[in-house]
C-alpha cells in the first residue's frame, strides 16, 4: 500500500508529460525495453542525448551566427541529426520544432531559423527538467512492473 | 559450391550458440547516431540477437573484410552475420552505397539481407533500396515488431539460391498498434505488391510487448 502512491505518483507524471504533448509513443517503446538487467535504460538513452546532441546544439548556434549568409544546407543536414535522436527519444515537441526549423531552411528564411531554434532550445531545455524529476521519481519508487501506456 | 548452397549449409547450422544452447542471428547494425546506435542494440538483444554495431559503412565493410584488404571469401567464416541493418543517411558512405556494395559481392556476402533504416517515407529512396536489394525499409524510430518480424523472417531461412525476390514490403503493412506515428501512404499500399514470401504479421507481433523471445 504504502509503495503504490510513489507508483501512481509517477504514472500520473508521466500522464502529464503525455497530455502537454512533450512525449510519443516511442518513449513508450523505449521503456519496453528495459528490464531487470537494465532497469534504467530510458534514463540511459535519455541521458545519452542531451550529451550527444549538446554538441549538434552548438553546431546549429554557431552556424546561425552567420546572420546574413546563412549556410541552409549545412544547417539542414545539422538538424536533420538533431531530428533522428529527438525523435528516438519521443521528444514529441522538440521533434515538432525541428520539423518547422528544416521548412525554413528549405524555404532560405533566416529569420524563421533563429526565431524557432530559440523556441527549440526553450524546449529542449525544459523537457531536460521535467524528464529528470521523472526518473528521479520513478527510482525512488522502485522498478515498474511494465510500461504502462498512458490514457 | 554455389553461394546460396553454402548459405542454406550456413544459415541454420552457422548460427551462434548463445550461452542457452538457442541459436543466435548475428546482426549487424549501422548508423552514425550514439543514440540510435544504442537503441538498436537494446532492440535487438531483448530479441536475443548477437549485436555488432558500427557507426559507418565503412567500418561495417571493415568488419565484414570488404574493405579491399584482400581476404578470400573463405573469410566469411570468420565473421558470421545473418543480417545488416543500415541507417540510411550517413555521411560519407550513405546506408544505399553500403547496400550496392555489399550486393556487387561476387560471394557468400551478397546473400546477407540488408534492411535499410530511415527517418524519412521517401517513396523513391524506398524504390531504390528495394530495387537493389534490400530486404526491407523500416521507417525510423524502429520498433521491437520491427526487429521481431525481421528475426522470425531470417529465421525461417528464406534466402533460397538465386530467387530474385522483390521484396515490395511496405512498413505500413506493419500493424503495429500506433498507427498515428507512422503515417500510412495510401498510395504506396496500392502500388506495391504484397510480397508472398514474407508471412504477415502473426498476432504474437501485437502481444510481444512484455515477452522476451
Amino acid at each position: 500500500m504504502e509503495r503504490s502512491q510513489p507508483r501512481r505518483q509517477v504514472a500520473a507524471m508521466k500522464q502529464s508529460l503525455f497530455d502537454q504533448g512533450l512525449l510519443d509513443e516511442q518513449f513508450i517503446q523505449l521503456e519496453e525495453l528495459s528490464d531487470d538487467a537494465n532497469p534504467n535504460f530510458v534514463e540511459e538513452i535519455v541521458t545519452l542525448y542531451y550529451r550527444d546532441s549538446s554538441r549538434l546544439i552548438s553546431s546549429i548556434e554557431q552556424a546561425l551566427k552567420e546572420r546574413h549568409t546563412l549556410d541552409f544546407n549545412k544547417l539542414d543536414t545539422l538538424m536533420h541529426q538533431f531530428k533522428g535522436s529527438s525523435s528516438s527519444i519521443g521528444a514529441k515537441k522538440v521533434k515538432a520544432e525541428c520539423t518547422l526549423f528544416r521548412e525554413y531552411c528549405r524555404t532560405g528564411n533566416a529569420e524563421g531559423c533563429m526565431k524557432t531554434f530559440q523556441q527549440l532550445k526553450k524546449e529542449y531545455a525544459s523537457l531536460r527538467k521535467k524528464l529528470e524529476a521523472y526518473f528521479q521519481l520513478a527510482r525512488q519508487a522502485g522498478p515498474m512492473e511494465t510500461a504502462c501506456r498512458p490514457k | 559450391m554455389a553461394g546460396g548452397e553454402v548459405l542454406r549449409q550456413n544459415l541454420p547450422e552457422k548460427l551462434e550458440e548463445s550461452p542457452s544452447g538457442a541459436n543466435e542471428l548475428h546482426v549487424l547494425a549501422v548508423d552514425d547516431s550514439l543514440v540510435d546506435r544504442k537503441v538498436i542494440e537494446r532492440l535487438l538483444k531483448i530479441s536475443s540477437c548477437k549485436v555488432t554495431v558500427v557507426e559507418s559503412g565503412t567500418r561495417a565493410l571493415q568488419y565484414l573484410g570488404l574493405d579491399g584488404d584482400k581476404k578470400s571469401s573463405i573469410g566469411f567464416d570468420s565473421v558470421k552475420v545473418n543480417l545488416i541493418m543500415t541507417d540510411y543517411s550517413m555521411p560519407g558512405m550513405t546506408g544505399y552505397d553500403l547496400l550496392k556494395k555489399i550486393k556487387q559481392e561476387s560471394s557468400v556476402f551478397r546473400e546477407i539481407p540488408v534492411v535499410i533504416m530511415s527517418s524519412e517515407n521517401i517513396l523513391t529512396r524506398i524504390d531504390r533500396c528495394l530495387e537493389e536489394g534490400a530486404e526491407d525499409f523500416l521507417l525510423k524510430p524502429v520498433k521491437l515488431s520491427d526487429v521481431r518480424r525481421l528475426k522470425d523472417f531470417i529465421m525461417k531461412g528464406e534466402v533460397k539460391e538465386g530467387e530474385k525476390r522483390c521484396c515490395k514490403r511496405s512498413r505500413s503493412e506493419d500493424c503495429s498498434p500506433s498507427p498515428m506515428t507512422h503515417p500510412c501512404d495510401s498510395s504506396l499500399l496500392s502500388s506495391l505488391s504484397s510480397s508472398s514470401v514474407l508471412s504477415p504479421l502473426s498476432p504474437s507481433t501485437l502481444s510481444s510487448k512484455k515477452s522476451r523471445l
